[in-house]
């Protein structure tokens, strides 16, 4: 049997990729209005949210919409991020992976192990986000709270984001690192090629599928 | 109240640099003196005549504290506190509340938006509302529960130990109205001094625990008060015995904050050099193209 290498495989349908690219929009302005709220060197970023009281005021609502679609997200992905034994030795060689040596690396599915451990580090992130953020959230709930649960959200609110900052920087870096990924999720499609190299598993599980 | 050009400025919320501290001037403070204070409320009158500001007519609930919580309208407020003595008699316990003042000010460290809070050389620490963004932080990180957001306008308020008044000489209003002279307002050296003769006259009359209450983990603050009981400040309606900014809300503001902008740098310039030292991970570019053997291994796998 004879596969075109470059022959195009469907990785995401038109609504993974809009729903990502949904989360991915609300995640970049939550981030930037949270941000400038958090250090004063980057208060400055409050300015593209129309100054301090407007970013103040957008940042939650921006959140909960951030959770919201990424919700849809989740549920479309859960399945495929399942921690399996080959996933614990893909981790154990780390230094495989950074080196570009996939070839030494076990098979993967349709996520590498670093995608499902970020995928979870997301899903948990955002729903400790989310469960703090409202007990801060002024005028609205913040009241209702006793004090100190009020401190120890918004510290925890600021640490958990900090968490999620840094694996999103990964993953932004990993999709311009793995050419071939952010067109997949630009336009939906990989090459044959890509899918055997990255997740064979997957790859062949398509073909057969035809 | 906006930053006054006449009263330098200690430090400034969300703000990393020095700021403009070239004169030095003398510290500040109010001394209340709760056993000379009848509860009369006069002080409370006076600020809201003073700072413009009238409060909704409340509900009585029962004592005499009215209103009977600090608001953004209210930024001074009195504490009734009735309690039975040793030998069963009644002591009325009445305590001015509002802000303390702190040379340590909890709502400064956690305050995000820059110059939002000040703290004026001479230890006054004031909220310039027209740069406060509404957030509530300054009542997450006030040890004393005191910052109130405004329902009409999303600013914090809370006592501005009359800034403006300061500024020019003069005395806070509730200093200027109280008729018992309960309520002093000089330089914190005189205060303390002041303060510590009313303790010794205190002493004398029987009240061995009398003290000043200037507590310490907040670094002292600009008002004070004479107490009765300075062994028990938490009688007087709840004063924190030992108050100090929460230590959740110092490492946020604290160590946290640097490191974690310091994290979120190191790891996008260490995506950037692993970049440059490993490169791309591309298998559909034209090199590996050509050394590409993939129908023989797809045919092997499909066994």
């Amino acid at each position: 049997m004879s596969v075109d290498p470059s022959a195009q495989i469907e990785r995401y349908t038109d609504r993974e990729r809009m729903n990502h690219w949904l989360v991915a929009i609300l995640f970049v302005l939550v981030a930037l209005s949270g941000l400038s709220l958090f250090h004063p060197a980057l208060f400055w970023l409050s300015n593209l949210f129309g100054g301090g009281p407007w970013t103040r005021i957008l940042h939650p609502f921006l959140g909960v919409a951030a959770v919201a679609a990424f919700f849809f997200e989740m549920v479309r992905f859960w399945g495929d991020n399942r921690l399996q034994e080959h996933d614990r030795q893909w981790l154990r060689q780390w230094r495989d992976v950074l080196a570009n040596r996939e070839d030494k690396l076990p098979e993967m599915g349709r996520y590498n192990a670093g995608q499902k451990v970020l995928f979870w580090v997301m899903v948990v992130c955002m729903i400790v986000l989310l469960l703090t953020g409202v007990v801060f959230w002024r005028p609205w709930f913040a009241d209702s709270f006793p004090v100190f649960l009020v401190r120890l959200a918004t510290l925890v609110h600021a640490a958990v984001a900090t968490i999620l900052i840094l694996g999103i920087i990964i993953h932004i870096y990993a999709a311009i690192w793995t050419k071939g990924s952010f067109r997949a999720m630009m336009r939906g499609t990989v090459s044959t090629r890509w899918a055997m190299k990255h997740h064979r598993a997957w790859a062949q599980e398509k073909i057969k599928q035809g | 109240m906006s930053s006054l050009q006449t009263l330098d400025v200690r430090q400034r919320s969300a703000t990393t640099s020095p700021s403009p501290s070239i004169r030095s001037t003398v510290e500040v403070a109010k001394l209340i003196d709760i056993s000379k204070c009848i509860g009369c409320k006069a002080c409370q009158v006076a600020c809201g005549e003073w700072n413009d500001i009238r409060d909704v007519v409340g509900q009585n609930v029962g004592v005499y504290d009215n209103p009977s919580d600090l608001t953004a309208n209210t930024w001074t407020v009195m504490r009734f506190t009735e309690r039975e003595t040793e030998g069963g008699k009644l002591e009325w316990l009445i305590r001015k509340d509002g802000c303390m003042h702190c040379s340590d000010p909890g709502c400064l460290k956690a305050c995000p938006s820059p110059g939002a809070i000040v703290q004026y050389a001479n230890g006054i620490v004031d909220f310039v509302e027209e740069h406060c963004i509404g957030c509530g932080f300054c009542i997450t990180g006030c040890p004393f529960n005191i910052p109130r957001i405004s329902k009409r306008d999303n600013k914090a308020y809370k006592c501005t130990l009359c800034s403006d008044r300061v500024s020019v000489g003069m005395e806070p209003a509730c200093v200027k109205t109280c008729p018992t002279g309960a309520i002093t307002f000089g330089s914190k050296q005189d205060m303390v001094e002041h303060a510590a003769e009313r303790v010794q006259d205190l002493k004398e009359r029987g009240y061995q625990n009398a003290g000043l209450y200037d507590p310490k983990g907040v670094g002292g603050t600009h008002v004070m008060y004479v107490l009765q009981h300075a062994d028990v400040p938490q009688i007087y309606h709840g004063l924190p015995r030992d108050p100090h900014v929460s230590s959740l809300v110092s490492l946020w503001k604290g160590a946290f904050k640097p490191l974690a902008l310091f994290a979120m740098g190191a790891a996008v310039l260490a995506g950037f050099f692993h970049y440059v030292k490993v490169g791309p991970n591309d298998v559909d570019d034209g090199e590996n193209k050509q050394r590409e053997k993939l129908p023989a291994e797809l045919g092997r796998e499909e066994r």
